[in-house]
């Protein structure tokens, strides 16, 4: 690499070796410049390259970018899916995949089983029973294999379900500690990434999950919604109906600052926790003092 | 929309019993072949649908062209069989682990896993004076993009946009985003062209422009 001031010296193939020393495609430097480089403008790459020796030709030139820029490239998407964060979401869109597939197919194994044996249950549970049967005949035993494949998708879904549990406080410990690891991994999952959701604003995050009553909302249809999947949890859901939405924004804000603490340092902090446990306690108390929206407490995000 | 407006390498041709555009490479997406040429369906492409439409889009064949949005490679891929050298930018890891098996067997083009919303990230790659810019990103901003990729596009070069309206604003009229968006391009873009694309893609609006 020559640290002349020259005009190639921006571009992509400033660190490469010359053309024909059978360095192309294995040029690790080459590829990683294409990943993170950066330059103000464009230039003439393709007559820059010619002319610091890079390629021999143009055409020389634009068969090595496009080996660069396709192994690159191949590399980036390799790393950025096997982020942690996404394979949290994998994870929570397979689990739910599966629940929903299994459910759906035991209502079919269930019908058939009622038209071949006697006291057939409804749900996983029916099937569970029916696929211990002993078949007899061919309609029989495909029936009870059915209900069989409805058994096994069930147990892929628990143990999905497992998984989620231990990978998700390893990849954001304040939003699993707070939200529970199910929760903390379908807004990673409605958000697109842990990145994503830590640059969202709280009250994005409170309706996360609710974007058709947001949208209904927005064209006039419809109040706002007050919150989206957050509602799962025990804070909102156990919240007596004319303080939840009070309660979603409380644990919207704290959550939002989980994801950006986990996201931006990684570290447990128990100050968020704390902050939120008595931020509930005010909210409920409400209750008990019997006045709803009274002024005992200052209304706010944090 | 006669044979004359298609670039070279892009042609009608009888495919399944039908006449449709197709242009000559490796198959990418399962769409339908014949004789080498892969029938290219204007109803998963913007720029096909342009085409179909008869939009000038001043392209005559091997041009290089800069394809911001690339997704999985279905329009890229087209575009590369006909044009010369092709950038196609996309953001997204899942799609791009597409375009990259689509790109692979294309010696012109390059893939690139970038944001089209920070040119700074890839003008290190991206040649300067491209003759075409294609642009089908559904961000927020579509305008913003197609301005602050300008700099990429020679003097009399083409850009090439679909606008989602729906990707801008969800509840407002796509004729007020239209509307909107356009004024926007006008800082960099003198507008040639636009057609709404509804025939094959909803709340769309087609724009040719060029370099002012």
């Amino acid at each position: 690499m020559s640290d002349t001031d020259d005009d190639a010296a921006e571009g992509w193939f400033a660190s490469g070796s010359p053309a024909g020393t059978e360095a192309a495609g294995g040029d690790g430097a080459l590829r990683a410049r294409i990943a993170a480089g950066e330059a103000d403008e464009p230039r003439d790459w393709p007559g820059l390259a010619v002319d610091s020796g890079f390629a021999e030709s143009r055409d020389d030139y634009y068969d090595r970018l496009h080996e660069a820029s396709v192994t690159a490239t191949r590399e980036a998407v390799r790393e950025r899916e096997r982020a942690d964060d996404k394979q949290l979401v994998h994870a929570v869109r397979a689990m739910d995949d599966c629940e929903r597939t299994a459910n759906e197919l035991a209502e079919r194994a269930a019908e058939w089983a009622g038209s071949l044996f006697d006291g057939a249950e409804p749900g996983i549970e029916g099937a569970r029973a029916v696929a211990e049967r002993d078949p007899d005949g061919e309609l029989e035993r495909r029936a009870v294999s059915l209900a069989a494949r409805v058994v096994d998708l069930a147990a892929e879904r628990d143990a999905l379900a497992e998984t989620i549990e231990r990978t998700a406080p390893a990849v954001a410990p304040n939003l699993a500690e707070m939200a529970g690891p199910e929760l903390a991994a379908r807004l990673i999952a409605l958000a697109g990434g842990l990145e994503t959701l830590a640059k969202k604003p709280s009250g994005t995050v409170q309706v996360l999950g609710a974007e058709d009553a947001l949208f209904a909302h927005l064209s006039g249809r419809a109040p706002s919604p007050k919150h989206g999947i957050i509602y799962t949890h025990e804070y909102v859901r156990n919240t007596r109906p004319e303080d939840r939405g009070s309660a979603a924004r409380a644990l919207a804000g704290k959550l939002t600052l989980a994801a950006r603490v986990d996201h931006y340092s990684g570290e447990r902090r128990e100050t968020l926790h704390e902050e939120l446990r008595e931020r509930m306690a005010t909210i409920r108390a409400r209750a008990e003092s019997g006045n709803a929206g009274a002024a005992d407490d200052t209304e706010g995000d944090a | 929309m006669t044979d004359a407006e298609l670039p070279a390498g892009v042609e009608r041709r009888e495919i399944d019993g039908e006449t449709r555009l197709a242009t000559r490479g490796p198959p990418v997406y399962g769409e339908p072949t014949a004789d080498g040429w892969r029938a290219w369906d204007p109803g998963r492409s913007k720029l096909g649908g342009m085409f179909e439409l008869g939009f000038e889009t001043g392209l005559s064949g091997g041009e290089t062209v800069l394809y911001l949005g690339a997704a999985s490679g279905t329009t890229v891929s087209h575009v590369a069989d006909f044009a010369g050298p092709t950038y196609a930018v996309e953001f997204a890891p899942r799609p791009a682990r597409d375009l990259v098996e689509a790109a692979d067997p294309r010696d012109r083009l390059f893939p690139l896993l970038k944001d089209a919303r920070t040119p700074e990230r890839y003008a290190h790659v991206v040649e300067s004076d491209v003759d075409a810019i294609v642009q089908d990103v559904a961000t927020r901003g579509q305008a913003a993009v197609a301005v602050r990729n300008a700099r990429f596009l020679a003097d009399d070069g083409r850009l090439l946009l679909a606008i989602k309206a729906r990707s801008e604003d969800v509840t407002a009229a796509p004729e007020t985003v239209f509307e909107g968006a356009l004024d926007r391009l006008r800082e960099a873009y003198e507008i040639l062209e636009t057609g709404r694309l509804d025939r094959f893609h909803e709340d769309h609006l087609g724009v040719v422009a060029t370099p002012r």
